[in-house]
């Protein structure tokens, strides 16, 4: 490998540069190995969660697409991705709506108690998904709405809502007012001065925090497993329990298929990252 | 909380808008302007605070009040209140000495009876095992042969009865243990969740019998501890080194980091239960190089949960240090290195410091996060990697305690709150990011 | 307004398919090939035939979900298969509804009911009998190939039989085989485990062991166990291991002294609002062809018709041909004394 080293390194400044990048290296390896072994081993005509020796030697007939076809031929696993996508979806819907609002009114200067509002909405961030599931059951199951699809979309809306609030704060931070002031002084009312101006301004951030709130729904097993009936199993709670107790190949390409979905997540934060900083660049000029 | 909230709300508009001039500018007005800027404030404060309600209520049903219920109930047992009030009731005039007067012991008998028949007396004795251990078998089996007596007997000599089927009603340690359970408000469970009891005349002590939670919560810390540790010193010298990269590399780089970050938690603990399963590739590969003759045992254990956890909690770390880091300039290392001092030094007195926001915001956050982890220690901890999450799971599921699981969580609750409060106070909780 | 509209479309569109997915009915069983059993023989015929539908669910045994749902009075599960030495407990703890007898339908040989079936199958009324099966123990012949353990003292036995030995996380069974193992007669088990020091000879026996035991949660992990060289030697419903033998070839041994005999039942979670639903699917499925069909996992039927649909070749894998040299499970002990060894044994297992 060669490097420019600055003028003043001496031998072991050159050595400690190779070990740190040999190091990070070492530690991306450690972060990105485990998820990606998962990916041939899905492939395993053999019930094992290990490579077989027709694996290592690349024979084909030691590779299979068994396990996929096995969760489509499952309805338990069909219903929990139906349930996984529908609750994620209601969940987002409701976290982005109630939190864009909230988030406009918390920039506001006039808003008053803010730190104690804020300081509250952002608490579903901090307390433990334990503790949220344990009182979620008292209270749900009080109100008859344990293990019905209305108490996890509450559950998950309120875990998503801190997401969209800081991406859609942060957006909004950017944004100059003095454009929404323009539209209202050229006469448009204040929701319809909302809804031109500063809607599609904010848009980056409200699609990247619903993004957030949706992978946050996606994602929870804690509180489905606590409060979701057998009609609510969700992709995680399926899986939690094939783990628990049966162990067997059809989780790894559940798991596959999650990493694809995680792949398109990173690919559309990246591109509205792009995009808001285009449309700031056009703010702030 | 508060801090983690400003960094977005400060925000300054290069021009303040033409209302808040209004509002700000009051030297020069008339009465009635400083009176219609003062409406309009009024105004606009109660505009911000509309926007903001439905959210407030919305949390208020779906978060708040399931917490507070949880609080409430780790101090409110009403549920032996309900199943014997007649016997409680005369039990409260007992002063605890001796035996209760026949009467009472009767008049329980009868309850027994009563409760056995309607399928109830099995709550009543798994209320009082936990105040009594052992208390249950006592009571199930003498409601059994009670409800095979005749109800008439029972209502007469039920005193005798109950001194007949079991030796333990003639102890006063189970009619302690009635009215003790008997109370609807209580702070056993919070006792139970310390190791602490009462003795006999009331007194607290500690538990005398096996103590668990103390030590479980120690354990908890000790791991969170160990992982946030970890964290640090594989965390800080990838961002470190990640920071240093021209910005096109360090983004193809910084995909190794946030895959798995956007990557299902089940599908990380899963990967690895294939890792370290007996059978699994990490063992597989050993033998097959040669390095051990027979699998190790890595999974169900302890160090399955800390390298796990390490490993899931890893982007936590490294994301607001790498924020962090791409704002501190190089030429600051360079020039102190450049004037002759030791990278060790040049790092420790110049880079850390700029770092530490990130170092610290990391640190919370991976220390509150395990602290509270459940999943991958239900999954790949055994019964060694338990940490506190899963006794409480475990009270909510398996024993059914609910007032215990709900202290256990009020004091899980209590820490973390601590925890967190403390962080911000002293290196400020304000720096969170997640790039 | 386009955002807007698209986010009402969408609460909309989430809203609408809510009902789609409302299940008719959830049965709850163990999983694994016994729940396959269940599936082929029971819950795909009565949805085939009545049109219902079924979410059938996996469920590890115990009675902690059971009590979970009725005390928080939110019903999630209709009908479950509940193992006898769990039965009584939640029975008399008032977590399941009483069973009419006069929904049981004759034997397909014209036997009425309550003479065709076993009377230990309807013993509770809290229940209708599925299977006879028991709790054996198994070991991996290629571990021990000289022959592994005979008897539940060997089980017990780390010095002559070294290795992991795998057992469900529960006390029951566990401390009657303690016992046992410690030289109690198998017909006075649970006389001495009645007492304080009976059940302090119990732990202690446990405690001999305790090092080399991997503890599992559900039945369907004990033959994975076995596979994949996590345990030696498995404690299992006999009715798995045959399964693994007889179905993947594997090279597992039975053992069945000292076999502890139980019986699993269908039980109606109390408070369900399906009950009517639940009488159609306990009636439909404790006919004489459905529980013979049990003996794919080596379990025997319940009914008396039901015998001579029975593969004379699977009759010397069942728990019946073994019941000399095995215990019954006592639902009534575990009912008086299930709280409260289960919060010693949790301990214990905590120390």
């Amino acid at each position: 490998m060669k490097r420019d080293w600055p003028a003043y390194f001496t031998f072991w400044h050159k050595l400690g540069a190779l070990s740190l990048s040999w190091f990070s290296f070492v530690v991306l390896f450690f972060l990105i190995l485990p998820i990606l072994i998962i990916v041939p081993l899905s492939f395993n005509v053999e019930p094992f969660f290990s490579f077989t020796e027709g694996m290592l030697r690349l024979d084909p007939a030691a590779y299979s697409l068994r396990w996929y076809r096995e969760i489509l031929a499952n309805p338990n696993w069909i219903l929990a991705i139906q349930n996984s996508f529908m609750i994620g979806i209601a969940a987002t819907v409701i976290a982005t709506v109630l939190g864009t609002l909230a988030a406009v009114g918390m920039t506001s200067r006039y808003m008053p108690f803010k730190n104690l509002i804020m300081a509250v909405m952002l608490a579903p961030m901090i307390v433990p998904l334990i503790i949220m599931a344990a009182g979620m059951f008292f209270f749900y199951t009080r109100y008859n709405i344990a293990g019905t699809y209305i108490g996890i979309i509450m559950a998950h809306a309120a875990l998503g809502i801190p997401f969209v609030m800081i991406s859609v704060m942060a957006t909004l931070s950017g944004f100059d007012r003095a454009l929404y002031h323009a539209g209202l002084s050229m006469g448009a009312t204040p929701v319809r001065a909302f809804m031109d101006i500063t809607v599609p301004l904010i848009r980056p951030g409200v699609i990247s925090g619903a993004l957030f709130a949706f992978v946050t729904s996606f994602d929870e097993v804690v509180i489905v497993i606590f409060l979701a009936g057998p009609g609510q199993r969700t992709i995680p709670r399926q899986m939690f329990a094939g783990l628990r107790e049966q162990i067997n190949p059809t989780i790894l390409a559940v798991a596959t298929l999650l990493i694809f979905v995680s792949v398109l997540f990173l690919i559309s934060l990246e591109l509205l990252r792009r995009r808001s900083e285009r449309l700031r660049g056009i703010t702030e000029t | 909380m508060a801090d983690a909230a400003t960094t977005p709300t400060d925000m300054r508009p290069a021009t303040p808008g033409p209302r808040a001039t209004a509002a700000t500018a009051d030297v020069a007005l008339t009465p009635a302007e400083r009176r219609a800027a003062r409406a309009e404030l009024r105004r606009n404060r109660l505009m911000a605070f509309l926007l903001v309600t439905p959210l407030l209520v919305f949390l208020t049903f779906a978060f708040i009040a399931p917490i507070a219920t949880m609080l409430f109930r780790s101090v409110h047992s009403p549920a032996v209140a309900e199943l014997i009030p007649a016997t409680l009731e005369r039990l409260s005039e007992w002063d605890g000495q001796g035996l209760p007067d026949t009467a009472t012991r009767t008049a329980f008998a009868s309850d027994l009876r009563t409760l056995f028949a309607e399928r109830r007396s099995g709550r009543l004795g798994e209320e009082i095992n936990r105040v009594l251990p052992g208390a249950s078998s006592t009571i199930q089996g003498t409601a059994r042969r009670l409800n095979a007596e005749d109800p008439d007997a029972v209502a007469a000599s039920g005193a005798e009865m109950l001194s007949a089927l079991n030796p333990a009603w003639d102890q006063p340690d189970i009619w302690r243990a009635l009215q003790r359970a008997g109370q609807v408000y209580t702070d056993r469970f919070f006792l139970t969740a310390l190791d602490l009891e009462r003795t006999p005349e009331g007194a607290i002590q500690a538990r005398t019998s096996a103590r668990i939670y103390i030590d479980l919560y120690t354990k908890t810390l000790r791991m969170a501890l160990t992982i946030t540790v970890l964290t640090i010193l594989l965390g800080y010298p990838l961002a470190f080194f990640l920071a240093q990269q021209p910005s096109g590399r360090a983004n193809m780089l910084i995909i190794f980091v946030l895959l798995p970050f956007w990557t299902s938690l089940l599908v990380r603990t899963t990967a690895w239960i294939a890792l370290l399963q007996t059978n699994g590739v990490v063992n597989s590969t050993l033998m097959a190089v040669g390095i051990i003759g027979e699998p190790l045992t890595l999974l169900y254990t302890e160090f399955a949960t800390v390298l796990a956890m390490t490993h899931i909690l890893l982007p936590f770390m490294v994301l607001p240090l790498y924020a962090v880091m791409k704002g501190i300039d190089p030429s600051y290392m360079r020039a102190a290195m450049s004037m002759g001092a030791r990278p060790i030094r040049a790092w420790w007195s110049v880079y850390l410091p700029a770092s530490l926001p990130g170092l610290s915001a990391g640190a919370m956050l991976v220390f509150i996060i395990s602290v509270g982890y459940y999943i991958t220690p239900a999954l790949v901890g055994g019964t060694d990697g338990q940490m506190i999450s899963n006794l409480i799971a475990f009270h909510m599921q398996q024993s059914n305690n609910w007032g215990l699981a709900a202290a256990l969580g009020s004091l899980l609750l209590a820490l973390i709150l601590v925890i967190y409060f403390a962080f911000d106070r002293f290196v400020g909780a304000s720096n969170i990011k997640l790039g | 307004m386009k955002p807007m509209k698209r986010l009402l479309a969408a609460t909309a569109v989430a809203a609408l398919a809510l009902p789609a997915a409302a299940q008719d009915m959830t049965v709850v069983s163990f999983g694994g090939a016994y729940g396959a059993a269940q599936r082929t023989h029971m819950i795909d015929p009565f949805m085939a035939a009545t049109g219902v539908n079924i979410l059938f669910e996996d469920y590890s045994g115990g009675i902690a979900e059971i009590k979970a749902q009725v005390e928080a009075g939110n019903i999630l599960w209709d009908v479950v298969d509940i193992e006898v030495i769990d039965l009584e407990r939640a029975c008399s703890e008032g977590l399941l509804e009483v069973i009419p007898r006069d929904i049981l339908p004759p034997g397909d040989d014209g036997t009425p009911a309550l003479e065709d079936f076993y009377p230990e199958a309807l013993a509770s009324e809290c229940g209708v009998g599925v299977i006879f099966w028991s709790t054996i123990f198994a070991y991996n012949q290629n571990v021990f190939p000289d022959g592994g353990p005979k008897t539940i003292a060997e089980l017990f036995d780390t010095e002559a039989f070294p290795g992991p030995r795998a057992l469900r996380r529960r006390p029951q069974v566990n401390m009657e085989w303690a016992l046992i193992a410690d030289g109690v007669p198998k017909d006075e088990v649970y006389a001495v485990l009645s007492t304080p020091e009976g059940q302090q000879r119990a732990f202690a026996k446990l405690d001999s062991i305790r090092d080399s035991v991997v503890w599992f949660d559900s039945w369907s992990q004990a033959p994975v166990l076995l596979n994949d060289g996590g345990a030696v030697i498995v404690q299992s419903a006999n009715g798995r291991i045959f399964d693994a033998v007889v179905q993947e070839d594997r090279p597992f041994e039975m053992v069945f002294d000292g076999q502890l005999f139980d019986l699993d039942v269908w039980a109606i979670v109390r408070g369900t609002d399906k009950i009517d639903l639940a009488h159609e699917f306990i009636a439909f499925a404790t006919g004489t062809v459905p529980l013979a069909g049990m003996q794919d996992v080596a379990y025997g039927p319940t009914r008396r018709s039901s015998n001579p649909l029975v593969d004379p070749a699977v009759v010397p894998f069942l728990p019946s041909s073994h019941i000399d040299i095995g215990l019954k499970a006592d639902g009534v002990f575990w009912a008086d004394f299930g709280e409260t060894l289960g919060e010693q044994f949790n301990e214990w297992l905590l120390r």
